[in-house]
């Protein structure tokens, strides 16, 4: 079994050191898709960490049994069921939700994160640390798209998690708000901004100029 | 990794072992979830019948306000009578992938909405009035081929059996941002007020390019050419003799309620 100092790293170490948005660069798809509110965005959030971090242990389970000819497909399979069961539960405890997700939730099979995840950790680690990197990498994730949704919901809407926070002009208040941040692209300047502060606190992530 | 594990004998082992623990888990889900899912469902369309009829509601009181507002029926294609409907019968309505019982195969003339198969049921709903004896308005489930699959909505009816009261695409395919503006507020409204058929029965509605206003038209979507047409032919096909026009002209004389 791995020190506690180790399981930290593989646990903390996605959300700011290794994120898979920030610095991977993964994913971003449906950073952009579904970060219109912060209500679809954390059931996203909570599907996406699910699904790595199941798949994550599933596949380490395993990972000794799998002919490599066949290793994606393996891992393609799992995951694309976890992304089902998910769609399921979600259809039955919170309809709204998973019609407006609709089909990002399915998407989750495609997302890199999950497939990236899979193939360059967990067919090497034990069960126990390929569950706890599936988790840390879900927040990576999570903490990316809950602070862009913050955002585009605040100064999109006027709102956070649906409650109006800055009445808006149209309603009789003083907010006009922001019409670019209800659209997806508006995410890459969110995403760009988080980048930009990472870098300054963490230089090492900055590339050598070429 | 071991030699082993490339045999082909045991990557068959592995594949279908995990075929079968992966159906086994996704089946479960789906049959064990499979109630509350419907049960969703039901109430979606609820919500989805009270917006064609415009009616307001509290999200939470939907099923409440359903309840008191609208009375829902089962119409016959063939002889255009009423029949009040069963819990199954609405939840199966609620389900677009079934038809239902089919009444015959439509041909290719008549099929201008790209409907394929004329059911032999189909809900029927009835809005009352804020006292709940008036109608208010008839709601009736039509469709028609989109540009990528077929587009579901509801069409709500004034009291004289004529006039659009409201319009609701309440489940379609269509292209984000340009076909899929037709479940917009601000375009289905459009419709509002407009005739859907003369005291004739002759078809007046309209999706056009550059659409008079005056006239019983609505203007086209823009670049969403394919999708416009298919609202358009849903509503030629739909309010036709080969559909609910027979119907409607029961509705106008009064001898259907």
């Amino acid at each position: 079994m791995a020190s506690a100092k180790e399981m930290k790293q593989v646990l903390f170490g996605p959300i700011f050191a290794n994120n898979p948005i920030a610095l991977q660069i993964l994913g971003v798809c449906s950073a952009l898709a579904v970060t219109g509110s912060m209500d679809n965005t954390l059931v996203m959030c909570l599907a996406l960490t699910f699904v790595v971090a199941v798949s994550n242990f599933s596949i380490s389970l395993i990972r000794n049994h799998i002919p490599s000819s066949v290793r994606i497909i393996v891992q393609m399979t799992i995951i694309a069921s976890l992304v089902i069961v998910v769609d399921q539960v979600l259809q039955a405890y919170a309809y709204d939700i998973a019609q407006e997700l609709s089909v990002f939730v399915g998407l989750i099979i495609t997302n890199c994160i999950v497939m990236g995840r899979a193939e360059a950790f967990a067919m090497k680690e034990p069960p126990g640390m390929a569950l706890l990197d599936g988790i840390g990498n879900g927040l990576g994730y999570s903490i990316v798209l809950l602070t862009v949704a913050f955002f585009r919901e605040l100064f999109g809407s006027g709102s956070l998690f649906g409650l109006q926070i800055l009445p808006l002009a149209t309603e009789g208040g003083w907010y006009t708000p922001v019409g670019l941040l209800v659209l997806p692209p508006s995410a890459f300047f969110i995403i760009g901004g988080f980048i930009w502060v990472l870098r300054t606190f963490r230089t090492e992530q900055v590339e050598a100029k070429e | 990794m071991s030699k082993k594990n490339e045999s082909t004998s045991k990557t068959f082992i592995v594949v279908i072992a995990l075929c079968l623990v992966c159906s086994i888990i996704v089946s479960g889900a789906a049959v064990g979830l499979k109630d509350r899912q419907e049960a969703n469902a039901a109430l979606a369309m609820q919500r989805n019948v009270l917006q064609a009829a415009r009616i307001d509601f509290p999200s939470g009181e939907a099923a409440s306000i359903y309840a008191e507002r609208i009375r829902e029926y089962r119409l016959n294609m063939e002889t255009y009578e009423l029949t009040s409907a069963s819990e199954e019968e609405l939840a199966a309505a609620a389900d677009t992938e079934s038809q239902g019982e089919v009444a015959r195969r439509l041909s290719a003339d008549e099929d201008v909405a790209g409907v394929r198969d004329l059911e032999q049921y189909t809900m029927f709903y009835v809005a009352l009035g804020e006292d709940g004896e008036s109608v208010e308005s008839y709601i009736l489930p039509i469709r028609g081929a989109g540009l990528w699959g077929m587009m579901y909505a509801l069409l709500a009816l004034e009291s004289d059996g004529q006039t659009i009261a409201g319009l609701n695409f309440y489940d379609h395919s269509e292209t984000p941002g340009l076909g899929g503006e037709i479940q917009n507020p601000r375009w289905v409204s459009n419709f509002e007020g407009k005739q859907a058929v003369d005291s004739e029965g002759n078809v007046e509605i309209r999706v056009t390019k550059g659409a008079n206003p005056q006239d019983n038209e609505v203007d086209a979507l823009s670049g969403a050419t394919i999708t416009s047409n298919g609202v358009d032919n849903t509503f030629q096909f739909w309010l036709s003799d080969t559909a609910y026009g027979p119907f409607l002209q029961k509705l106008r004389e009064g001898e259907v309620l």
